[in-house]
């Protein structure tokens, strides 16, 4: 524990640092392969949708005895057609699932169930879902999704700048299309329970984002009046001052997370705890990474562009040159660069 | 450091903010304690229910678009049929946002399952002659005596000798069965204020009104509520301001409308009465003074406000009546509800100790200071839970213990912003007590900036909710307002007092602030202040 400690003073002074901004093309070809993977996977085999996304029904009893064999025979002879989906849930449940039924056929199934079984009617716990739910489910996540990138743009842009809520908001699209990647690749089921865990991830992704972005800018504030650092430089010494801050935060998120999960899969089996639960375990760790490796490298990009940091970088880079006298500097090095270009720079600035 | 001086205003005064923290959670006890709200309201999924998820449409065939008003409507007609259960808590709610709500159905222990069946149906609206009314109890002693059968058409109404005194005679013309049926209502039984499945538009009917105090008979519907095109409150000020509901009718509805008025008003009571039925249900009965041939009819009485308003809507919503698609039926046992409460608590417990464990690994003697906040926020978020649930029926459910527990960690997270600042502050070389301080002006704007981006988050996730995720979005809402309020009066106000301790002013080696953690190599750094 100690040396960790250590390693948090040693970031903080710089004397140790992590060259993560610097390295961004790393990263960018990280994320751009699990990006590429995630759609690819996404546009062939798809999510696997519960059945709150395609319409059906749900029957969950509790049996000691039963097994799937038995219930799967008891529905099938309870005449109804199309895919019939019979799963042990956690120790003692049996969960049913089947397609769109009228209600005397799902009538007819829970009858099936009680002779069988001999539970009672009003102990199968069920769950019938219309066939146009899915897509109203769906039409409201993805404007819930638009209306909090908007509302979300505009305020951080009103509390930092433009560009670090441009950048914040890159990472945050980065984490949702690699976490529905992951469900697309694993096939986990998407419920909606697992949509709001996807609209969470949203804000936790940006809240760890927020606490790198609120020291780079407190590293930045006062930039180009100094030549010590370049704007990169900057954002990266922020990014190694919060790592600690940034893995705690993470660590101590993530264990609640950790604990509904554990207990939602292992003691009630499927529903609301895992699927929410488990988009946000994955969510999570995406949104760490991408706070580190992804938000603050598209800001140092988005930043190194503009003419002021420009300037600064070439004062930087030319140390040794006397940084005081900082107007005829960057002529000199403009000169000897290349002068073919000086004209068109002085009426830049 | 060595002697403890008086606080400064910089210090912000940490004693009174831990009163006014202690004055807070005294006040919602005691707010808790005389409402008598002694338990949380738990969700059906916790407890054993049905919930019916509705998503409401305009009617096949029909066109225009769903209002507000229509979804209101639509909701009081759902409630009337659900209250006819008699399930005690049973709750009707519209959710989500604008026109584009659903309506919640729930209904607590097993008898919900009948419920699936009752609130699908689209109700409609149509304009029945009354043939006969009475008070709304089972008519003793009245001799029940069959009609004449004179096989007059009832329209005619001819010779209709209608006592509507307190016990109702057989009215002639009707057939036996209606009248028996009639005899026998007893309007004061919530199963005959249902509405639905007694209403068929060619048929003689015997029903109640809606709140159950007459009960009519009532000829086969002549104008429809989709030949409605208008319907509107309005206040006469001429007349001693009273409010009136005023109509207008298609086309179709003109004709029928006129016909229907002219045959009735010169009829004997209360046969010159129409009837405007809802969903089965008898809203209002109005005399008809004359002819109304011209499609534009007001209808006035002693309304209030109110209840001219009631009436209008329910004329729009009979202008175009919606039909409910069932998005989605669930079920939950008791049995499962307990499981699943227990479920949730245990999480809770296991997430809450991982997170003291690992802040007592980590920032050791802080440790205290994070179990402190956090006993303090889940003391206000229960008494926060327990007056909402009184107050504005806020339920808790699964999804709302799990917004709960992630809040956690956001609640956490702020703890661990302000620590790491802390250290920041020591390692640019301050005393504890300036960088408790210090620390804190820094750590609170990032603070305010994650909270708020978390709210935007659960505020849009309510708003764009469907069922169950309201609860999660609420309760994540809720418990990072509450993080902000324990961070500023708790969290910051108790570093300032733990500041002035030696154990961790000396930066002792269990402190949490020790100069190795902070990576600090100046052995004087911490004393010379």
């Amino acid at each position: 524990m100690a040396s960790v400690k250590g390693i948090g003073g040693r970031l903080y002074s710089g004397e140790t640092s992590f060259n993560i901004v610097g390295n961004a093309k790393r990263w960018y070809i990280i994320s751009l392969i699990f990006t590429a993977i995630s759609i690819g996977t996404l546009a062939i085999s798809g999510l696997h949708l519960g059945i709150e996304f395609k319409g059906g029904s749900a029957y969950t009893f509790t049996s000691t005895t039963a097994t799937v064999e038995q219930a799967r025979s008891a529905v099938a002879g309870s005449g109804i057609s199309g895919e019939v989906i019979v799963q042990k849930v956690g120790n003692d449940k049996i969960r049913v699932q089947t397609g769109s039924l009228a209600p005397a056929q799902s009538d007819a199934v829970e009858a099936a169930l009680t002779s069988t079984f001999g539970v009672q009617v009003s102990d199968i716990d069920t769950q019938i879902i219309g066939p146009s739910w899915g897509k109203e489910i769906t039409k409201k996540a993805l404007y819930g999704l638009s209306a909090f990138l908007i509302v979300i743009l505009i305020f951080l842009a009103m509390t930092f700048e433009p560009k670090m809520a441009v950048a914040a908001i890159v990472a945050v699209v980065h984490d949702v299309l690699i976490t529905v990647g992951i469900y697309a690749l694993v096939g986990f089921d998407v419920t909606p329970a697992t949509v709001i865990g996807f609209l969470t991830i949203l804000g936790y992704s940006l809240y760890d984002t927020v606490v790198v972005f609120d020291k780079v800018r407190e590293n930045t504030r006062s930039i180009t009046s100094s030549s010590k650092q370049t704007f990169t430089q900057a954002t990266n010494l922020a990014v190694n001052q919060t790592l600690v801050r940034s893995i705690n935060t993470t660590v101590i998120a993530l264990l609640p997370v950790a604990a509904i999960l554990f207990i939602g899969g292992a003691l009630l089996g499927a529903g609301t705890l895992k699927d929410i639960a488990l988009a946000l375990f994955i969510g999570m760790f995406v949104g760490a990474y991408s706070s580190i490796f992804i938000a603050p490298p598209v800001l140092a990009y988005l930043r190194e562009r503009e003419p002021a940091m420009i300037a600064l970088a070439k004062r930087v880079n030319g140390r040794g040159a006397p940084a005081v006298i900082s107007t005829p500097a960057p002529v000199d090095l403009a000169q000897r660069r290349g002068p073919r270009n000086q004209p068109k720079r002085k009426g830049r600035k | 450091m060595s002697t403890p001086t008086k606080p400064t205003k910089k210090t912000g005064r940490p004693l009174r903010s831990l009163s006014i923290l202690a004055l807070l959670v005294i006040a919602l006890a005691s707010a808790a304690f005389v409402q008598g709200a002694t338990a949380v309201r738990l969700g059906l999924d916790l407890r054993g229910g049905t919930s019916v998820t509705l998503q409401p449409r305009i009617a096949a065939g029909e066109n225009g678009r769903v209002t507000n008003e229509a979804i209101d409507q639509a909701v009081s007609i759902i409630r009337q049929r659900v209250n006819s259960l008699g399930v005690a808590e049973s709750e009707v709610t519209a959710q989500g946002s604008g026109t584009n709500r659903q309506i919640v159905i729930a209904v607590p222990g097993n008898t919900g399952r009948r419920v699936v069946e009752l609130v699908g149906q689209t109700a409609e609206l149509r304009f029945r002659q009354v043939l006969a009314s009475g008070p709304g109890t089972t008519s003793v002693g009245s001799g029940a005596s069959v009609a004449t059968g004179s096989g007059a058409s009832v329209a005619t109404g001819s010779g209709a000798g209608v006592d509507t005194g307190s016990t109702a005679t057989p009215v002639n013309g009707i057939s036996a069965a209606i009248n028996a049926k009639y005899e026998a209502l007893d309007c004061t039984k919530l199963e005959n204020l249902q509405g639905t499945g007694t209403d068929a538009p060619t048929e003689t009917i015997a029903v109640c009104d809606r709140n159950g105090s007459t009960k009519y008979i009532l000829a086969p519907a002549e104008v429809l509520g989709r030949q409605i095109s208008k319907a509107s409150a309005g206040l006469d000020t001429q007349a001693g301001s009273a409010w009136y509901v005023s109509l207008t009718f298609n086309g179709e509805g003109t004709t029928a409308f006129g016909a229907l008025t002219t045959r009735v008003t010169s009829l004997p009571e209360p046969l010159n009465q129409v009837a405007i039925v809802l969903d089965g249900l008898v809203v209002s009965s109005p005399r008809i003074n004359e002819p109304i041939p011209s499609g534009t009819a007001q209808i006035t009485g002693s309304f209030t406000q109110l209840e001219a308003q009631d009436l209008a809507n329910v004329l729009k919503y009979g202008a175009l009546p919606l039909s409910f698609d069932r998005g989605e039926v669930a079920q939950v046992s008791p049995t499962l509800g307990a499981d699943q409460l227990d479920a949730g608590l245990l999480a809770g417990i296991i997430g809450l100790t991982l997170v003291v464990l690992y802040s007592f690994l980590y920032y050791r003697g802080l440790g205290i200071v994070v179990t402190g906040s956090l006993t303090a926020a889940a003391l206000v978020i229960y008494l926060l839970v327990l007056l909402l649930g009184e107050n504005i029926g806020f339920t808790l459910t699964l999804a709302g213990i799990a917004g709960i527990i992630v809040a956690v960690g956001i609640t956490a997270d702020s703890f661990v912003v302000y620590f790491e600042r802390i250290r920041d502050e020591i390692r640019e070389g301050r005393s504890l007590r300036s960088a408790v301080e210090s620390g804190w002006i820094k750590a609170r704007h990032t603070i305010l900036v994650a909270d708020a981006v978390s709210i935007i988050a659960a505020a849009l996730l309510y708003i764009f909710a469907v069922g169950g995720v309201q609860g999660f979005a609420f309760a994540l809402g809720l418990t990072t307002l509450v993080d902000l309020l324990i961070v500023f009066i708790f969290t910051k106000p108790l570093m300032t007092l733990l500041a002035r301790m030696d154990f961790f002013a000396t930066g002792h080696r269990f402190s949490g602030l020790s100069q190795k953690s902070s990576g600090v190599n100046r052995q004087t750094s911490t004393v010379e202040a």
